[in-house]
């Protein structure tokens, strides 16, 4: 030998090495549906869960390995394999060992495959259909990267000599060597058949066996043997005494001849030296082939031990079941099993008055033992999961009792409150909020829970039609504490004042506090496991509701105070610092165009057919939540149909109002010299000689830290500055679409909200469109600066174009207010009837108005958060209080 | 040229310890990107927000996507590892992308050939090597989602082997030199890609190393779906791996003892990158390039890595510190097969 072979080694959860220190290997067979007519027939009945303690057992008993197999005519293999196999990977304490896959028909052997996530061996292929098929199931076996068991058998059948054993096992290691399968990786099965049968040609069947056992372990570098040891002792069945010590007889003599592991029945066998003397020499004249009359004997004396079963055994493994019942109950919770918690859980609810004090009780002690061990790494996850649903068992045990109570109490249907419970989107992680659930839920809570990656909108979606008392959202990973954000706001947005819950291992009070309190008028509580939910839960819709909502406020000003105190403002540039790397445009090789007309001017009832040809279509059906890019969302599987009917229902629509005139477009916009003057202002000026001031603009400047090669952006930058001498220009405009309000008033009178809603979602493309066609009128004919461009609607709507025209109150410049300048500027209510309300929102809702920056290298941006020094001189700008200012810009304020 | 790259990298790390980069998302997030910047002009019609699908940056914005790359380059990574995490049909359904998942591998590749191409220019004494990351989905093929049915999963194992197969193809297309299947919590997953990347390797009949790597994500000591490092590494030692490893998850004087575990079974090389030591309340790592490379020199210093990075939170700041600290050490020696237990 040139090399030394590595051990083989396999994996379930953990590892297993076969060498030469670990003696011989168990493999448990019981979950076989043509060896175990239990097995069998639950699995014929679809009862995995007990099917699924078989395997429990057998690992119990000492199996190292669980075979698999899962081949009856009357039984989808592939299914029923897959199902199993998923079933035993959430039992970690059956999947720390490795699987063998057990079938004669490699699509199963496949699915078998698909589904371990360890180092599984495939039991078993051969020869059988020739040297073709044999390597191509290798091929597949090595990529799959699983260890194999080869059976003795070829193209003429099965060996049963020790001849043909050693032959075919010898031209099969050969092939599986060339393809580069891992010789430690092959197991050989040379066959154990039944002895003892009373026809002589199989009373040599166990010799042979060793034999060629032994040839292979020196003949076959790395490979090993295996087998199914039951079969040896087939026709004592029913008599498991004798039996039992045949496998062990057996055992001890493959193993001294080298074999390796077994597929045995780890609970059928005795230690060798236990074997009652006369029955051991009995049971090895039948082994080794020792005498003629050797099976006759064995018979005879079978007969006699027939009935002594050997049933001590079962007793120990339910030795925990004479514990106190807490102990009992703890054991259950932390070993995941379900069998007797119902028992258990009776018994607990006899001993207390009220039922739902079992579950406060030992069972909450219980599940606080899992949580202390999973949090010292000594349980881990896939077990939790377990214990979570021992736990439901148990509470679904209990709930018609505690129902029953309330009944007769006078309590009845009168549950505490509902409770939303979602993890949010982007995370899967689900765990803690299902117990958080159960825990609720047996508290009198009625837990509507919507599951795991659960968008914003949903959660609250839900919320409402549920009208739910609280929600509450939980997350594991980072990114899933800004989702959380994003929910508070959507609330904040929806006018909802439902308290809210934040709960999962990467929330914590600070954040929650720091970061999300802040975006939600309504309570928000952070809660730091399932056992401190039920208190906040019942604060929360308990009388003293508004005190302790007082208090968890008061508590998280002072936890926003100390955490600023402690943190610093470090993420956050000087002004100064800002304003200096701001965006430099090149200058040199760019000369503004000169508006061909420069002023105000209206653009009044403009057509309203010339508009609607430049739809975008796309946000329409968004505003009616179908997902899709249109035309392609007409198509669409799944939303198809109904944005199909809803495109329809518009277009008819749509024609009433173009023929009828229901609804009006204007635009006013203005063209003027600008330049900069410093401070992010923008000066506008009356005429081309630049000297009198129309208005001035206040941008603001990005201020967060950037790596070096960026710059802090601002509006500001995109018009030349005043000492540069270059004359530049800027422009504003306004656009709206009037009579979209009467006419859904006019809807709604009928009960018709469908076309109310589709009356304003329609507004809103006119307005959007016409905003599209201005620009691009400015740009070829207004302006003029791009007068070439030509460029396809889709190409404008992906806005290919040259210049930009952010809108006050969007994130390039989010401040409000200079809705009120661009008004003024343009004497837009004169002009087209369009006003502002106190708060800046432009009323009809379908307008749009902004700014016009025509430098190519002028871009959309969002502006970010600020700083104090950047506030103050922005009040100092715009000649507004401080506090007037901070109420303004608190979204972006740092 | 992939014989090359192999014996290449083989040479190189027996003689040092080679430097992967730093994160990708802590970079990214710097530059305060809005969802016009993940739009671009291909995506302005998206029907779904796109904010925070960094992948697609490689097109919407690969200046930022190269210049970072290029930044770990400036500060001595051999390897750019490309900003492809989410890149699986997979994971992208979320943002119903699922159709841009070959561009989004593509355009991952280029951004960083870009930067590996003109650094390998500048330092030829130092070529510099792309890794096509694939990360490990948002599902789990070991994990029932229901605690009512433990049987249940969300994605099946061809599922996955087809979308790592398409993620594959992007990558090799757009010029990766390497494979790094990433951030392991079910090793169901994993072998999934692993299957994935040999088979499209055999497609090319071609060479790719291959580099996986773990995350352990709790004080269990276990992957997500339950497995010791040990049961880990014999799952995956079939695949003709380059190299196994950990990454993310709990900083790295957690992972300390996990990589002595590895280093001892391995018969690959070993990589390590772990995050900039743990989150703080906002998800923030604080971690300093200083005290990262105190946590990681026992590494480095007990010979158990070959090849060494960051995960979340590093920048080029924790990379140039690396780079010092790792070219104080000899890297790790190989075991031989015989000893892989």
């Amino acid at each position: 030998m040139s090399k030394t072979i590595p051990d083989m080694i396999l994996s379930g959860l953990e590892p297993l090495i076969l060498n030469a220190s670990t003696g011989f290997v168990n493999v448990g067979e019981r979950a076989n549906v043509t060896g175990s007519r239990k097995f069998a027939r639950l699995i014929g009945e679809g009862n995995y869960e007990e099917a699924v303690e078989i395997s429990r057992l057998q690992v119990e008993d000492g199996a190292q390995i669980i075979d698999i197999n899962m081949d009856d005519a009357m039984l989808d293999g592939v299914a029923a394999m897959r199902r199993y196999l998923n079933l035993l990977s959430a039992e970690p304490s059956i999947a720390r060992v490795p699987f063998m896959i057990d079938s004669s028909k490699f699509e199963i052997i496949e699915a078998g495959l698909q589904c371990v996530q360890g180092k599984a061996i495939v039991n078993s292929i051969s020869l059988k259909e020739g040297e073709k098929e044999f390597i191509a199931h290798a091929k597949t076996i090595l990529r799959y990267g699983a260890a194999v068991v080869v059976m003795a058998f070829d193209e003429k059948g099965q060996a049963d000599t020790y001849q043909r054993r050693i032959d075919i096992c010898k031209r099969s290691y050969d092939k599986l060597v060339s393809l580069g399968f891992p010789p430690q990786d092959i197991v050989f099965d040379p066959n154990i058949f039944p002895i003892a049968t009373g026809i002589p040609d199989h009373d040599n069947y166990a010799v042979d066996f060793f034999k060629a056992t032994k040839w292979i372990k020196n003949n076959l570098p790395g490979a090993r043997v295996s087998g199914g040891v039951s079969n040896v002792s087939f026709s004592f069945r029913g008599n498991n005494v004798v039996r039992e010590a045949m496998h062990s007889v057996f055992l001890y003599h493959a193993v001294n001849s080298g074999m390796d592991m077994g597929i045995v029945n780890a609970g059928m066998l005795t230690v060798y030296d236990d074997i009652p003397k006369d029955l051991l020499e009995r049971v090895e004249d039948v082994v080794l082939n020792r005498r003629e009359d050797a099976a006759e004997r064995l018979i005879e004396f079978a007969e006699q031990v027939k009935d002594q079963e050997a049933d001590a055994k079962e007793s120990d493994k339910l030795k925990w079941r004479e514990g106190d019942l807490q102990g009992r109950i703890t054991h259950a919770l932390v070993k995941g099993i379900t069998e007797f918690i119902e028992q258990d859980a009776e018994e607990a609810r006899q001993q207390t008055d009220k039922t739902i004090e079992v579950i406060e009780g030992p069972l909450m002690v219980g599940m606080n033992v899992v949580g202390d061990l999973f949090g010292a790494g000594k349980m881990f996850l896939p077990q939790v999961v377990k214990s979570a649903r021992v736990m439901k068992k148990a509470v679904a045990y209990l709930l018609p009792y505690i129902e029953e109570e309330k009944k007769a109490s006078g309590e009845e249907a009168q549950n505490n409150g509902t409770i939303i419970m979602a993890t949010v989107k982007g995370d899967v992680h689900d765990i803690g909020k299902n117990i958080v659930g159960v825990v609720l839920a047996c508290n009198n809570f009625e837990v509507v829970d919507l599951g795991v990656m659960v968008p914003p909108e949903k959660i609250l979606d839900e919320a409402q039609a549920a009208n739910a008392d609280i929600i509450g959202l939980s997350g594991l990973i980072t990114p899933s504490l800004d989702e959380m954000v994003t929910v508070a706001q959507l609330m904040r947005e929806r006018d909802m004042d439902v308290p809210l819950l934040i709960g999962g291992a990467t929330t914590s009070k600070v954040h929650t506090a720091v970061k999300i309190e802040p975006e939600y008028s309504g309570a928000v509580v952070h809660v730091l496991d399932a056992s401190k939910t039920v208190p906040v839960a019942t604060a929360l819709t308990g009388d003293g509701r508004t005190s302790f909502i007082r208090n968890v406020r008061n508590e998280y000003v002072k936890v926003r105070e100390d955490n600023a105190k402690r943190r610093g403002k470090k993420a956050i540039t000087a002004l100064g610092f800002a304003r200096k790397n701001a965006v430099k445009l090149k200058t040199e090789d760019y000369s503004p165009v000169k508006p061909a007309q420069l002023g105000v001017q209206v653009l009044g009832n403009y057509p309203l057919a010339e508009i609607f040809e430049r739809f975008d279509w796309t946000p329409f059906f968004k505003s009616w939540e179908l997902a899709g890019k249109y035309p392609n969302i007409l198509e669409d599987e799944v939303v198809g149909e109904e944005a199909t009917k809803l495109f329809h229902d518009a277009q008819v629509l749509l024609n009433k109002i173009v023929d009828q005139e229901h609804f009006e477009c204007a635009a006013v916009f203005g063209l003027f010299p600008a330049n900069g003057i410093g401070s992010d202002s923008t000066e506008i000026y009356v005429d081309e000689s630049r000297c009198e001031v129309q208005a001035t603009l206040h941008h603001l400047r990005q201020q967060t830290e950037r790596p070096v090669s960026n710059p802090y952006r601002s509006l500001a930058d995109f018009v030349a500055p005043k000492n540069s001498r270059i004359k530049d220009y800027m422009g504003a405009f306004a656009v709206s679409c009037f009579g979209a309000e009467s006419m859904a008033k006019a809807f709604e009178a009928n009960h018709d909200d469908y076309n109310a809603i589709m009356t304003k979602a329609l507004a809103d493309r006119f307005a959007e469109a016409f905003a599209e066609l201005l620009h691009e009128k400015i740009r070829k004919h207004y302006w003029g600066y791009a007068a070439t461009e030509d460029l396809s609607n889709e190409a404008l709507i992906k806005e290919a174009y040259q210049g930009i025209r952010p809108a006050p109150g969007y994130p390039a410049c989010p401040e409000h207010t200079e809705k009120g300048t661009l008004w003024k500027l343009l004497d837009v209510e004169r002009n087209i009837g369009s006003c502002l309300t106190e708060n800046f929102a432009m009323a009809p809702a379908a307008s749009v108005s902004g700014w016009y920056f025509a430098h190519p290298e002028a871009r959309y941006f969002g502006l970010g958060k600020i700083g104090k020094d950047q506030l103050e001189d922005y009040a100092k700008r715009k000649g507004m209080s401080l506090e007037e200012a901070e109420r303004w810009l608190r979204p972006n304020l740092a | 040229m992939s014989r090359d790259i192999s014996t290449h990298l083989s040479e190189t790390l027996s003689k040092r310890i080679m430097l992967l980069d730093g994160a990708m998302g802590t970079m990214i997030q710097r530059h305060k990107l809005e969802e016009e910047d993940f739009r671009g002009a291909h995506f302005e019609m998206h029907p779904h927000l796109l904010k925070g699908n960094n992948d697609l940056l490689s097109i919407t914005r690969p200046d930022v996507i190269e210049g970072i790359h290029s930044a770990y380059f400036e500060v001595g990574s051999d390897f750019a590892t490309t900003n492809s995490f989410n890149g699986t049909r997979i994971a992208q359904a979320d943002y119903q992308m699922e159709a841009h998942v070959r561009d989004i591998n593509f355009y991952a590749a280029q951004c960083a050939r870009r930067a590996a191409d003109e650094w390998t220019q500048k330092t030829p004494e130092q070529p510099r090597f792309v890794i096509g990351a694939l990360g490990p989905t948002n599902r789990t093929a070991s994990i029932s989602p229901d605690v009512e049915d433990p049987g249940k999963r969300l994605v099946s194992f061809d599922d996955l082997r087809l979308a790592y197969k398409e993620a594959c193809n992007g990558l090799l297309d757009g010029g990766a030199d390497l494979l790094m299947i990433e951030t392991i919590f079910d090793t169901l997953n994993a072998k999934a890609a692993l299957f994935a990347a040999n088979e499209v390797a055999d497609e090319r009949e071609r060479i790719v190393p291959i580099m996986v790597s773990g995350t352990i994500t709790d004080a269990s000591g276990r992957t997500l779906s339950g497995q010791t490092v040990e049961a880990f590494w014999v799952s995956m030692m079939h695949g003709q791996l380059f190299s196994i490893g950990l990454n993310c998850a709990m900083g790295a004087k957690d992972m300390l003892p996990y990589i002595k575990r590895l280093d001892k079974v391995s018969t690959r090389l070993v990589s390590a990158h772990p995050n900039a030591g743990l989150p703080n309340e906002f998800g923030e790592y604080d971690q300093t390039p200083e005290q990262m490379v105190a946590e990681l020199e026992p590494f480095v210093a007990g010979g158990h890595v070959n090849i060494l990075g960051g995960c979340c939170g590093t920048t080029p700041d924790h990379i140039a510190a690396l780079r010092q600290l790792a070219d104080r050490f000899v890297p790790r020696k190989l075991n031989s097969e015989e000893q892989a237990a």
